[in-house]
């Protein structure tokens, strides 16, 4: 929406050029000393975090240069993992998380888009509050309690009620089983539950913010109530409910603990979405304290590269996106 | 009044922290299986003689890399250490001592079929290998002849986290079958050729609960405390033995004549008519001298109370006593301790 010219922005255009020509104290950063520090300090507390990430890669780059430099960079497309004969390939991690992510995403987007909407468009206005609180509480539960959870309550269930009728669905090889309730799919939906109020709460802030003389043009306009919520609240914060969903995708890439105790922990490539399978976080988590050989710590370390590499490189490719949609809203808007 | 009562208590402070600071206090790090008593233990030795020792229980692995590093006294481990690993710790030299010994349990999960299935060696790796997949299987069904076995899948459990049990049960399956050997090998963590991984002893506990057909190893400690269903082992002798800490123990006094005398050395599948065959110490790993003269006089009276009075305990905890000839022989190593 293009700026309006109120009475706020007029004064602020006054103090950003002054009578006198200079550019204001504040646009500059100040004139005295004091003003000086305080903006190195603040420049240094901000450049510690990219330095940090740096650091962070020179270390994982440097500590998987043995098995890198035995294997080359055949190891991130090599099925074998064998601590033994101390033969090591990450690609069936690599699977491993990113079908697991891929899961948790497909169930955990729909629904905490759906429940967002629910709770600022369509709840009675007392429930509003409650709702809101009572997922994002699913928040502070720690991952491990999840893990157990999964474990215990989850694996089972799956395994006695859910699987046999998948199994039945024709799904092709996707839902063929052999399953023991330990799967890519369970450690799926117990990420998913786990996403599901970061998406929640961000999407909710996003609906929130949108204002209301959207929806009351829309409904002027004739929309039914559904019409009105699709044109008024979703289009408009579609790079917001994309940045959600980052943000949900960022925390299943990197989950270890609960997906460690529900997937099975068996490294191979399966469609079967029954099966059991393994992460990368999760091989670091099992295998890293007990790894004596040098070769087999550089592995674990590589595969710790490899999980730093994919969640960088789905966050540009992510942020990207939500840069692309947001420009071509404010074209549409434009217009 | 108030002078001599601040003078008081400023004697009482100097002499609380004079008293605190001559307790003397060791570091270690290690095994995850011999915490349960290696906390009892020093708990105890710490009521009798004030002495701290402070335990990590990170794994043997990282409990290896600890001692190399020099960050801790002591360290504890289900595998002993290679001459490549004791050459790393400061100092050069490490004493590899069996502390307890513990058993691997075969647990499983079969409708009808209670504690007392038999099983052999050769079996057990098939069926791990992937070889063997259905429970009424003519391997099985030789070793028990009129049990019902039904035509139920066979579901493996592994652990899925590096670990001393799976030492143990990979070393004894390494002895017995040579297609192990050549397609899998000993150690804490293996390429397993089949079925599912759970992260440590509940994990796979919970998973053999609860899925039908399913057979894995866990401790026996565990398999006692939560009276699961397990199988009696077929040992070298041709007896099937139930495990349990006299087994154990009869493992180990059949294993002494073939024990040298660095007490590095697995007795899987060892010698004997009541011996379990799967099963193996646990080792504290103390070099050989100790810079600190009080820390290595005290470490030195800790480890012979524990070959006495420890050993005494074990089995309140489930864990096997070593037996009294190889606790001599201990005790001799011991006394080589310099500080």
């Amino acid at each position: 929406m293009a700026p309006v010219n109120t009475a706020e922005n007029q004064t602020i255009g006054a103090m950003k050029s002054s009578p006198e020509g200079r550019p204001s104290g504040l646009a500059r950063g100040g004139a005295n000393p004091g003003d000086r520090v305080f903006r190195t300090l603040l420049a240094t507390a901000a450049g510690v975090i990219p330095l940090l990430a740096a650091g962070i890669l020179v270390l994982l780059a440097v500590s998987s240069m043995p098995v890198l430099e035995k294997t080359g960079l055949f190891f991130f497309v090599r099925k074998e993992w064998d601590p033994v004969a101390e033969q090591f390939g990450a690609l069936a991690f690599a699977y491993g998380t990113l079908m697991t992510s891929f899961i948790a995403l497909v169930v955990a987007a729909p629904a905490g888009v759906g429940i967002a909407l629910a709770i600022t468009e369509f709840a009675p206005l007392k429930a509003r509050e409650w709702a809101a609180w009572i997922v994002e509480t699913l928040a502070a539960v720690p991952s491990v309690i999840f893990g157990l959870w999964g474990l215990f309550v989850l694996a089972p269930f799956l395994h006695t009620y859910v699987d046999p009728i998948l199994e039945r669905v024709p799904g092709g090889p996707f839902f063929a089983g052999p399953d023991t309730g330990l799967s890519l799919f369970t450690a799926g939906v117990v990420v998913a539950i786990m996403i599901l109020p970061t998406i929640m709460a961000v999407c909710r802030e996003v609906f929130n913010a949108v204002p209301i003389s959207l929806r009351e043009s829309a409904l002027a306009l004739g929309s039914t109530r559904w019409e009105a919520v699709r044109l008024a609240v979703l289009a408009p914060s579609l790079p917001g409910i994309i940045g959600a969903i980052i943000l949900g995708m960022g925390r299943a890439l990197g989950e270890t603990m609960a997906v460690t105790m529900v997937i099975g922990n068996a490294p191979q490539i399966t469609a079967n979405l029954l099966g059991p399978a393994d992460s990368l976080a999760s091989a670091i988590a099992n295998q890293f304290t007990e790894a004596t050989s040098d070769m087999h710590l550089s592995a674990l370390t590589a595969l710790g590269f490899l999980l730093f590499g994919i969640t960088m490189v789905l966050n540009i490719v992510a942020r990207l996106l939500v840069w692309a949609v947001a420009r071509r809203m404010q074209h549409v808007a434009a217009k | 009044m108030n002078k001599f009562l601040r003078i008081a208590g400023a004697a009482a402070v100097a002499l609380g922290l004079a008293g605190s600071a001559s307790a003397l206090s060791l570091n270690g790090a290690g095994s995850t299986f011999i915490y349960p008593l290696a906390s009892k233990w020093f708990y105890e030795y710490n009521q009798n003689t004030g002495v701290e020792i402070n335990y990590q229980s990170i794994g043997s692995g990282a409990g290896i890399k600890q001692l190399q590093a020099g960050t801790v006294d002591f360290g504890a481990s289900d595998a002993y250490m290679s001459p490549e690993q004791m050459g790393a710790v400061p100092g050069g030299s490490v004493l590899n001592l069996p502390a307890t010994m513990g058993a691997v349990v075969i647990t499983y999960n079969i409708p009808n079929v209670d504690t007392g299935m038999h099983l052999d060696g050769k079996t057990l790796a098939g069926i791990f290998l992937g070889e063997i997949t259905n429970w009424n299987a003519p391997e099985i069904a030789a070793l028990n002849p009129g049990m019902n076995l039904p035509d139920l899948a066979i579901t493996v459990v592994h652990r899925a986290d590096g670990s001393g049990t799976t030492n143990i049960f990979t070393n004894y399956l390494t002895k017995i079958s040579m297609d192990w050997a050549g397609a899998v090998g000993t150690g804490t963590a293996v390429k397993w050729p089949t079925g599912v991984g759970g992260k440590g002893n509940e994990a796979v506990a919970g998973v053999v609960r609860q899925v039908s057909g399913a057979i894995g190893y866990v401790e026996l400690a565990y398999v006692i405390q939560n009276k699961m269903t397990y199988a009696f082992m077929k040992n070298r002798a041709g007896n099937f033995v139930e495990p349990t800490i006299a087994s154990v123990s009869a493992a180990a006094d059949g294993a002494l004549a073939n024990m040298p005398g660095d007490f590095r050395m697995y007795f899987t599948n060892a010698r004997g008519a009541e011996s379990y065959p799967i099963c193996g110490f646990t080792w504290f790993l103390v070099p050989t001298h100790f810079n600190d003269p009080a820390k290595g006089k005290a470490f030195v009276d800790f480890l012979n109370w524990s070959m006495d009075e420890g050993q005494k305990e074990a089995p309140s905890l489930n864990y096997a006593p070593l037996p009294d000839s190889l606790v001599a022989k201990i005790k001799d190593k011991i006394a080589t301790i310099t500080y």
